[in-house]
């Protein structure tokens, strides 16, 4: 199974409010709210680290979640955002000067 | 309620800034005839203050930010503060009148994931936009601009301000906006100057004229709902505030002076002397204006149109109190649906017992 590589797109403002965290797309002014799992992979999400060793290293140690539900949970959560162009989802490491054009 | 609003109104319930407004120069490019600013530089933060306040916005939760003058332009180092504020992940709006704005400078205000610039236009009429800006030619490079960021696909905004010299002209304007693929905001409201001169209120569109400025189906889509008379004051409109100023918005001037809002210039804290968090937090006047809930307000709190009217406290505070009335807004909520205001009942029982005063000596005479 290929490695996914994910990065956060430069179209995207994010801040943190009352232990959320606030993304907005510029482009299409679509927001979203991130829960506490989500933003760890959000933050984590450096172009250069594999979507698997970022579940195994920040979410599974973290909030004691089972790998392959974990796994499946954040493919699922990686799809919505890059469908709105959130995060940039690849097979090869990604650049993140590159992810930002 | 969408998610957005959901959010901005916990950052109100929490006092979290999350929305700021800061004006990076007053210098410009243009002489707009009804501009509240005084242009001349009087000591501007320099690029590493005012990267020195953006770090500490971040950090205090801030995520809308707009960046106004002034015209941003006019700082060489315009383009580095808006990179430096989009890598603290900003969510940013320009507001500029975009005459100095060309391909390059679009596709570069593109690449670093700009929300909205909004560009002020006058008219759909070069000579009546030139006239107001005082600048030849300024229409033209400003349509050219729009046309340079709608390629780049930019969100633009036209924004419209009415006065006197151009109020025939905002179904022009509107025409222009749908053509150029931008949107439209109408803006009747002309503000005193910043140093208290009113002068410029001489070309507000007379109090009679609004209802046609209102009667506009493509600006209200529900006119019935807009023009409908205010339902009755309940004890929780009471309990209410007028907008977010000091709540979860404020104003920084391009001399780090902290405002509650840009309309609203009651001094609460200089960022070149105290950390931006100690002024949002402990200002005795920041946290005076939001102590302020409709029951407080000395006039308003009586006024069957408290809870939907959009009384500006800044403009009351310029008028002369912060829990004031503020006239330019009675005005609108009269015309709008026909209802006196209590302002306007006020003034009007004043204007009697003002005559009455004056016949007293004669009647002592008879």
């Amino acid at each position: 199974m290929p490695e996914t590589y994910i990065a956060r797109s430069s179209a995207i403002a994010a801040r943190m409010l009352a232990g959320e965290m606030m993304v907005m797309n510029s482009m299409d002014s679509t927001f979203f709210t991130l829960n506490e799992v989500a933003t760890a992979i959000w933050r984590a999400a450096d172009g250069r680290t594999s979507l698997r060793e970022i579940v195994h290293a920040q979410i599974c140690e973290q909030f004691d979640i089972e790998p392959e539900q974990a796994e499946r949970d954040a493919e699922e959560f990686v799809s919505e955002l890059s469908q709105h162009g959130i995060l940039l989802v690849s097979d090869q490491p990604l650049d993140p000067q590159e992810a930002a054009r | 309620m969408s998610l957005l609003n959901e959010m901005s109104q916990k950052a109100f319930d929490l006092g979290v800034p999350i929305s700021v407004h800061m004006d990076v120069t007053y210098r410009c490019n243009e002489r707009c005839v009804h501009c509240y600013l005084d242009h001349d530089d009087q000591g501007e933060m320099t690029t590493a203050e005012i990267k020195g306040v953006l770090d500490q916005l971040a950090e205090a939760g801030v995520f809308f930010l707009t960046f106004s003058g002034g015209e941003v332009f006019m700082r060489r180092d315009f383009f580095e503060i808006l990179e430096y504020a989009r890598r603290l992940m900003f969510n940013v709006k320009i507001k500029t009148n975009a005459v100095m704005i060309h391909e390059s400078e679009a596709r570069r205000i593109r690449d670093l994931g700009v929300d909205t610039i909004q560009i002020s236009v006058y008219s759909h009429k070069a000579e009546v936009h030139d006239a107001i800006t005082k600048l030849p030619g300024s229409f033209d490079r400003s349509i050219k601009a729009i046309r340079f960021m709608r390629e780049q696909g930019l969100k633009v905004t036209i924004a419209n301000v009415l006065m006197t010299w151009n109020r025939h002209d905002s179904d022009g304007v509107q025409e222009l906006a749908v053509s150029l693929g931008a949107h439209y905001t109408l803006d009747p409201t002309i503000t005193p100057m910043m140093d208290g001169n009113t002068s410029v209120l001489s070309l507000r569109i007379a109090g009679d004229e609004l209802p046609s400025v209102f009667a506009n189906p493509k600006l209200v889509p529900n006119m019935e709902e807009f023009c409908a008379p205010p339902k009755p004051v309940t004890d929780d409109d009471m309990e209410g505030y007028s907008c977010s100023a000091g709540h979860s918005f404020c104003y920084i001037s391009p001399y780090g002076d902290v405002f509650p809002c840009v309309q609203f210039p009651l001094p609460t804290g200089n960022i070149r002397q105290q950390k931006f968090m100690d002024i949002w937090n402990h200002s005795p006047e920041m946290n005076e204006v939001r102590s302020i809930k409709a029951k407080d307000l000395t006039v308003c709190s009586s006024c069957s149109h408290v809870s939907s009217c959009t009384r500006c406290p800044g403009l009351a505070y310029m008028e002369g109190s912060m829990r004031g009335p503020s006239t330019a807004d009675c005005e609108k909520s009269y015309y709008r649906t026909g209802v006196p205001t209590a302002n306007m009942l006020r003034k009007a029982s004043q204007a009697t017992v003002s005559s009455l005063v004056q016949i007293r000596p004669m009647a002592a005479l008879a």
